[in-house]
Order: C-alpha cells, then sequence, then structure tokens
C-alpha cells in the first residue's frame, strides 16, 4: 500500500512538469501522514501539506516529514496568497469533496469553493495534478465541471487504462496561459491584418442577441442540459443521437 | 504596530539547508509587512528592516536572514490571528487548526461577520 501510494505521488509529481534543477514551492492537499511530500522532499522540493484527518498529520509529524502541515477542510476553500504555489500535488483525496459527510455539505459547491480558491492560490501557468478514484462517470463529471468552472484547463490522464489493477486516474488542470505565446503587435509581422469582420451582415447573428434557442428543439434540450450539467444536478439523460429526435407518428 | 498576526506560547528552530535561490524566489509572494511584524512579536527578528531591500537577490546576509525567519523558526504552540475578522486559529504541536465551524463557511466577503461572532474555538 504505502509502496504503491509513493509510485502514484512519483508520478504525480512527474506529471506537473516542474523546471529542471529549482526548487518549487509545493501544495499537497489531502497529504495525510506525508508520503507523498516525501516525493516531493526527495526532488528538492519545499511543500506545504494540508489533511483533514488530525491523528494522520499527527503520524506525518511524528515521521518528522520536512513540509509545513495544516489541518483543513479543502472544501472549505483554501487561506494562501494568491500566486504562492509553483504547483499541487493530491494523491486519493479528490474523491472525498464529492461525499456530503454533514446535513450542510453540498458537493458541487464544495467543489466549486475548492477549486476557484486552488485557482488564485497558484501561480500562472503552473499544474495541479489529482490522482483520484472517481466511483463512477457521473462523479468524474461533476469534479471535471466544476473544476472548469473555476477556469482550469486540462483534463484526466489515464495510466494503464486497459488493467484493472494498475489502472491510475490523474486530473491535471493548468492554472491560466495554456499557449503562453504572446500575440504578435499588428504590422510587425507577416500576416496582414485585414481590418475586416466576417460574417459581419450575417442575420443569423439577430438571433443570437436574442440569446435563447427555439424551446424543445434539438439545442434546447443540448443547453438545458448543459446547463443542469454545469450546476452539478444530476438529473439529466446522457446525449445520444435520439436526443431531441422528433419521434414518428407510426405504431 | 497593528494587532499581531500570530501569538505564541512556544517555539523552536529547526536547521534547515540554506537555499538562496528558493528564498529570493519566494520573497515576492510574501507580504514582506506582514512578515516583518510576526518576526518582530516572536522577537526572532535579527537585522530584517520594517521594508523590503532592493536587489535582495544579491544581498546573501539578507537572504540568510530571511531564510532563518521563514525555514528555521517553527511555532508549536500559539495562534494565527485573522486581521481581518480578529477569528484565532490555534496551533497545536506546530500544526494550525485551521476548520471552520458550522455557519462560518461562506462563499465570500460576507462571511468576516460570521467569523467575529464566533471566538469560542480553543
Amino acid at each position: 500500500m504505502i509502496e504503491i501510494q509513493m509510485t502514484m505521488a512519483d508520478r504525480a509529481v512527474e506529471l506537473l512538469a516542474l523546471p529542471e534543477g529549482t526548487s518549487s514551492f509545493i501544495l499537497d492537499v489531502g497529504c495525510g501522514s506525508g508520503l507523498s511530500g516525501e516525493a516531493l522532499t526527495n526532488r528538492g522540493h519545499f511543500w506545504v501539506g494540508m489533511d483533514i484527518s488530525k491523528p494522520m498529520l499527527g503520524i506525518a509529524e511524528e515521521r518528522e516529514v520536512e513540509g509545513d502541515l495544516f489541518l483543513s477542510d479543502m472544501g472549505e476553500g483554501m487561506f494562501f496568497r494568491p500566486g504562492t504555489f509553483d504547483g499541487v500535488i493530491s494523491i486519493s483525496a479528490l474523491q472525498w469533496l464529492c461525499n456530503a459527510d454533514k446535513k450542510t455539505h453540498n458537493p458541487p459547491k464544495r467543489l466549486y469553493k475548492f477549486f476557484s480558491t486552488l485557482y488564485s492560490t497558484m501561480k500562472r501557468g503552473s499544474r495541479a495534478v489529482f490522482q483520484f478514484y472517481p466511483e463512477n462517470s457521473h462523479q468524474l463529471e461533476l469534479i471535471t465541471s466544476q473544476a472548469m468552472r473555476a477556469g482550469f484547463t486540462g483534463g484526466v490522464v489515464v495510466d494503464f487504462p486497459n488493467s484493472t489493477r494498475a489502472k491510475k486516474m490523474f486530473l491535471c488542470l493548468f492554472a491560466g496561459l495554456l499557449n503562453p505565446q504572446l500575440p504578435t503587435g499588428l504590422g510587425t509581422g507577416s500576416q496582414a491584418y485585414s481590418g475586416q469582420v466576417t460574417n459581419s451582415s450575417q442575420r443569423q447573428r439577430f438571433r443570437n442577441l436574442k440569446g435563447k434557442s427555439l424551446k424543445k428543439s434539438r439545442d434546447w434540450i443540448k443547453e438545458k442540459k448543459e446547463r443542469r450539467r454545469r450546476q452539478g444536478k444530476g438529473d439529466y439523460k446522457p446525449d445520444s443521437k435520439y436526443s431531441g429526435r422528433k419521434r414518428s407518428n407510426k405504431i | 504596530m497593528a494587532d499581531p498576526t500570530v501569538t505564541v506560547n512556544e517555539m523552536k528552530i529547526r536547521e534547515v539547508d540554506f537555499n538562496p535561490e528558493f528564498i529570493s524566489r519566494m520573497i515576492p509572494r510574501i507580504e514582506w509587512k506582514a512578515l516583518y511584524e510576526a518576526a518582530l512579536s516572536l522577537d526572532v527578528v535579527g537585522n530584517l528592516s520594517p521594508e523590503l531591500i532592493t536587489d535582495y537577490e544579491k544581498d546573501e546576509d539578507f537572504l540568510k536572514e530571511a531564510h532563518r525567519v521563514l525555514m528555521e523558526v517553527e511555532v508549536i504552540k500559539g495562534f494565527l490571528i485573522c486581521p481581518e475578522s480578529g477569528r484565532k486559529f490555534p496551533i497545536e504541536n506546530g500544526i494550525p487548526n485551521m476548520l471552520l465551524n458550522e455557519g462560518e463557511v461562506g462563499d465570500g466577503p460576507a462571511q468576516s461577520e460570521a467569523l467575529q461572532e464566533d471566538d469560542s474555538m480553543q
């Protein structure tokens, strides 16, 4: 078990793609007894760990891990200054946010709070890598949709997808600057600016201004599903080729 | 001096390898004034100045002092205090307890009021 944790932590650090040869400042969300932090220490990084379990942090403290530890609940959001961390890792912790352990817990809200505050504590262009075990595709979608809502880009990396035992899922998120290329200034490059807006005369523009699609149309159904998905409400059917199709009137 | 942001009952100094390059990258991410005041109330301020000096990357003496305060001073027992709400977060065994009570979890600035009401967290 310890070995699995260590290899997963190593893989997560690898996915962070930190600059070689420099020490970075990393946040470990759900650090537990500090095993994953050791993977960071081994590579010369400094880290801060947070976990909701006091006994686990006690073990970490006893093992004299290098990182600074905080007792906190990730669903309550981060409390660090903006732009503090060069990266974030988390091993087998994210799925806990999908549970409502208390009456007041609302998983989509807690996920959003977590991701949005996490986003701001990360340096622009840095990455967050979460190894996690979603219970089903619904949870996976809930997690990724709330992360995207908070402004992250990225997606899920699956290691050994064809093996039930070795299969591991990593959610890799980027905080800003996915493509750090600056756009070139006008009149400097070879690409001439035409100064024209294409398709401006199309009438469609008018329809878009009004916003909503025709009720009960295929687009309308799609938008509605998308809306429910964003809000983290799970009462929609998956999209298929039959979505929004007319039924034939034959019996 | 403003109200303290940290109070200390017990602290220790733990030796950590000096990494000047890391320290100079951390300095811009820190609110210097807050660090200075915290160091002042812990009585570990040493040769640090209340204003952040310019060109600190090249000043090895400064980096060593900053390293000492940032990396080596460890608060074992005490409180972290939120400067906005005055809410106290207890530190035990070197681990700050940042857990909020029911009703303290808010979605925005409105929460500071709720925080003020609840000071019974010891």
